[in-house]
Order: structure tokens, then C-alpha cells, then sequence
């Protein structure tokens, strides 16, 4: 049975379909990809899933659970953490404040204090601006914040909202090495990205959205090499 | 030696601004709206004092501890039932939902307590403080104010940056998606929000009606007023902000009141507003606001 099963989802802004029945699973340990156009529903599955939205039908399934209608809040407490796009750090609080609030849920001190001393290992930068205000961090320090601040909550699965976003080339190779390393230390990564090729080369499993729809997948090393994909998202 | 005493009356005086100007500042803060009932609440909570103390003869204490828990669950039941369902609406519905509870509490105090004014029994028993041989005196009531909103911001400072419930507070009012996704339950810290501003708008009534002793159901509505232009006097949203702006209108008012005219203070303190909102839109303290279109 896999992790996190999305059957047959359809949401809507109004009356606009945003998405239009799409279905996904993500298994244990995997790190999967979803790569389409803008306005393809990419961050409207993922507003879906931790509950910011609701679905209009269809079901989100977590370990066998049905969470389809589990408000946001609670979610968090069941293992997935979400890394919005344009990160949403707290600004007017200080980079620690961020990483704490992080930990919202959780009661366990010393387990909360050591999991502090994880994320600065690695995101060595955020202990340097422990005390800073976040709002003064570059973007790559931000998008790290973000990260670490959603790695705090312990969560089995992350879904992050295009993590690259806005960054320069040697930030965009850090953040996917570093959630490469998120990936070995056995957390389950679901990731959109408007950089296809990023996505691709570190993803497991990928699935490309069109206008609501899922309009292919498969292993991300095929994908890669797929035509129409190179065509329409890898710019060869 | 008279301008010393009317200077400390204006900043007891602002000390109670301050108190009802933190209920503005805290639900503006963390529910982004205005919450214009919140005068009235200050005037229930005088009722409850009166009530308590004069017709079932309780003991100031125990009168001041139901006035704030009648208070409290006023102000919750008023979030529940009047603005969160229009959590998603314009910000002018929510403006004149507010407006109109306002006026039902008004009137539902006129139906209960009918318009004849009540003459406040002091809650305070503190002795008066007489300096330089009695040419300055200080009366007990001014002393409660001041001593009692230091405590309030005190306290209130420590709770919102020390622990957990205050750190959902400051996160809420930050991002309410990116506070969802931490975990933190949006609807009962907004709650927990006008709990606190209306148990703080009952210790402002009481402190109020101590100094001013007419209680009528209209009580609320000019301190109310007069404390949400000190929230935007100090920068609306900052909890410093409220205590400054509050104390510095009530001072205004005060030396106003002595030195100018009686019939003018409340104007000089509308003029302010005014004179803020062209020079220092944001207030003294005020942080830049990013609102989202």
C-alpha cells in the first residue's frame, strides 16, 4: 500500500476547475516529482493535500487514512510538512523563532532541541543568523529557513512548492543536493518544480500535470529522456 | 505644581486608553479587523462591576473577577456568533457587522439598565498620595490606573513572546496559511485573542468608572473611540505602540482639557489623528504594512 494515495481529486476556485480528477500515489522513501506549466494545479494539489484548500471531490488517503478533509492544522501532526512556495517564513521573527515554530506540535524539549542542532547541521548558515530577524535573509537563506523550519515537525512525508524558485544556479544545485540528503535520512519528499530537468535528475517517480490533468508519469530517468517531455519542459 | 497634577491625571487617565487601546491592537494584529464593539464591552463590563457590587453586594474583588470572566465570554461568543463567519468577507462587511454589535450592545444595556445614569461605586482602595506638602495629590484611582496597566503590558509582552500560545499568536498574525501549516489551530488563537482584549476591556471599565463614576450604556463609546485613535496614534498592531499612544492621549486630552479648553480636548484629540495619518500614516511604532490585495 503506498504512503500518500490521491484518487480522483477535483478542486475548484469558484468555477474554475483547477483540478480536474487527478490521481497519484507516493510510497515510502520515494521522492517524487510533479512538473507541468504554470497553472497547471501543481500548488493547488499540494494546497490540497495539507488541507489550505478543500477538494471539491475525490480522496486524499495517508496510511490507509482518509485525511481529504482533515483541516490544515491537524495535518501537520499526522507526518506531512509543508514547504510553501515563496517560502511564507515569519518575517518579523528572528531565524530560531521560525525553526521553533516549526516544532509547533511537538511537547518533547530535548527531542525539539536536538532536532535545532540537526537543522543548523544542515543548514550551517541558519545557526550563523540564529538570532536574526528572517525577513533580513537572503532568498537562498529563506528557502533553507522554510526547510528546516518544515523539518522540525518530524514529518514522514515533505511536499515542497517549487524550492528553487528565484535562486541563482549554485543555490538551485545546493537546495536539491540538500533534499537529496533529506531523502537519505529516510523522509519522503513530494516536490514541484518548474525546473523539469532539477526535478527529474533526483526524483524516483514523476508525473507531469496539464491544466488539471496528470498527462503522463512514469520512472523520472524515463521521463527524462521522453520527447514530448524534453520538447515541452526541458527546452531541448 | 497644578500642572504637575493634571499632568499625572492625564497620564492616568491614558493609562486606561492604553489598557482598551491593547483589545484594538491585539484583534487588528492577529483578526485584521476593527473590532468597533470593543468600547462596548468596556461598558458591559462596568454594568457587571455595578451589578455585582451594588445590587448583590459582592465584594469589589469577587465583583471585578465576574466582570472580567463576563467580559471574556462576551467577547468570545461575539467572535463566534457576529465576525467568524465572515472570515472570508470584505473588510467593510466585517467593519459593519461590527458597528452594529456595537449598537446592540448599546441598546440591550438600555433595555436592561434603562437610560437613568448609575452612580459607579469605586472599586479602588488605595490612599491618596499627598506630595510636596499636600500641593500635589495623587488619588488612588489615578494611582490603580497607571500601576495597573504597567502590570498588563507587562504581563501581556511576556505571554505573547515567552510562550507557546503567544508565539501562535505573533505566527497568526504573521501568515494565517503558514501558521496553519506549523500546526496551529487559526480559529481558537483568534479566539483566545478577543478573550484577552475584552478581559482587558473589563479592568479598563472598572478603572474608567472609578475615575468617572456615571455608568450609562453609552459609557464605552467615546473612551472606546478616543483608545482606537491611541492603537493608531502608538502604530496599530504594536502592543508598545497602544501603551504610548494611549498615554499621550489621554495626556493631550488633559492638559487640553486645563489649558486650552474643555470644550476643544476632544477635538485636539481627533486633530491628532489626524495630523498622524497625514505625517506617519503607520503611527510612532508602527511596523510597514504589506497588506495583500
Amino acid at each position: 500500500m503506498a504512503m500518500l494515495e490521491i484518487k480522483d481529486l477535483c478542486v475548484n476556485y469558484g468555477v474554475i476547475k483547477a483540478l480536474k480528477g487527478i490521481t497519484f500515489e507516493v510510497n515510502e522513501g520515494e521522492v517524487i516529482a510533479l512538473i507541468g506549466a504554470n497553472g497547471a494545479g501543481k500548488t493547488t494539489t499540494l494546497h490540497t493535500i495539507t488541507g489550505l484548500l478543500n477538494a471539491r471531490s475525490g480522496s486524499i488517503v495517508l496510511d490507509g487514512k482518509d485525511i481529504t478533509k482533515t483541516p490544515a492544522h491537524k495535518i501537520v501532526k499526522m507526518g506531512i510538512a509543508h514547504v510553501p512556495e515563496g517560502r511564507r517564513i515569519f518575517q518579523n521573527l528572528t531565524v530560531l523563532d521560525n525553526i521553533r515554530l516549526g516544532a509547533f506540535t511537538r511537547k518533547d524539549k530535548d527531542g525539539i532541541a536536538q532536532d535545532v542542532e540537526k537543522v543548523y547541521k544542515l543548514f550551517p548558515r541558519l545557526e550563523e543568523r540564529k538570532n536574526q530577524v528572517a525577513g533580513t535573509l537572503s532568498g537562498g537563506e529563506q528557502q533553507m529557513l522554510a526547510m528546516g523550519r518544515a523539518l522540525m515537525s518530524k514529518p514522514r512525508i515533505v511536499v515542497m512548492d517549487e524550492p528553487s524558485m528565484g535562486l541563482s544556479p549554485i543555490l538551485v544545485s545546493e537546495i536539491f543536493d540538500i533534499i537529496q540528503s533529506i531523502r537519505q535520512q529516510g523522509t519522503t519528499v513530494l516536490l514541484v518544480e518548474q525546473n523539469a530537468k532539477k526535478a527529474l535528475s533526483i526524483a524516483d517517480r514523476a508525473y507531469v500535470l496539464e491544466t488539471g490533468k496528470i498527462v503522463l508519469s512514469g520512472k523520472a530517468s524515463d521521463l527524462i529522456n521522453d520527447e514530448s517531455v524534453k520538447k515541452a519542459y526541458l527546452g531541448e | 505644581m497644578a500642572f504637575l497634577e493634571t499632568l499625572i491625571n492625564g497620564i492616568s487617565l491614558g493609562s486606561i486608553y492604553a489598557v482598551i487601546a491593547l483589545g484594538y491592537t491585539l484583534v487588528y494584529g492577529i483578526a485584521k479587523m476593527l473590532n468597533f464593539a470593543h468600547g462596548d464591552v468596556i461598558m458591559v463590563g462596568g454594568y457587571a462591576v455595578f451589578t455585582a457590587m451594588v445590587t448583590w453586594n459582592w465584594s469589589p474583588w469577587l465583583a471585578m473577577l465576574f466582570a472580567i470572566v463576563v467580559c471574556t465570554l462576551l467577547g468570545i461568543t461575539i467572535e463566534k456568533v457576529a465576525y467568524k463567519p465572515l472570515r472570508k468577507a470584505s473588510s467593510l462587511s466585517v467593519l459593519i457587522t461590527a458597528i452594529g454589535v456595537s449598537y446592540f450592545l448599546q441598546n440591550m444595556a438600555l433595555l436592561i439598565f434603562k437610560e437613568k445614569p448609575k452612580v459607579f461605586t469605586s472599586v479602588v482602595n488605595i490612599p491618596k498620595i499627598s506630595l510636596f506638602d499636600g500641593k500635589v495629590v495623587i488619588k488612588g484611582e489615578t494611582t490603580a490606573a497607571i500601576i495597573t496597566s504597567v502590570v498588563i503590558v507587562v504581563a501581556l509582552s511576556i505571554f505573547i513572546n515567552h510562550t507557546q500560545k503567544g508565539r501562535a499568536m505573533l505566527a497568526v498574525s504573521e501568515d494565517k496559511d503558514a501558521a496553519q501549516l506549523m500546526g496551529i489551530n487559526v480559529n481558537s488563537t483568534i479566539s483566545l485573542t478577543f478573550a484577552i482584549g475584552s478581559g482587558l476591556a473589563a479592568v479598563a471599565g472598572m478603572l474608567l468608572c472609578s475615575s468617572y463614576p456615571t455608568l450609562t450604556n453609552t459609557t464605552g463609546a467615546m473612551p472606546g473611540i478616543k483608545a482606537f485613535v491611541a492603537a493608531v496614534f502608538g502604530g496599530i498592531g504594536s502592543i508598545p505602540g497602544a501603551m504610548i499612544g494611549g498615554i499621550l492621549i489621554g495626556v493631550i486630552e488633559i492638559l487640553g482639557r486645563a489649558y486650552i479648553s474643555p470644550q476643544l480636548a476632544d477635538a485636539i484629540v481627533f486633530a491628532v489623528l489626524i495630523l498622524v495619518l497625514m505625517i506617519k500614516p503607520t503611527g510612532i511604532l508602527g511596523k510597514k504594512i504589506n497588506e495583500k490585495v
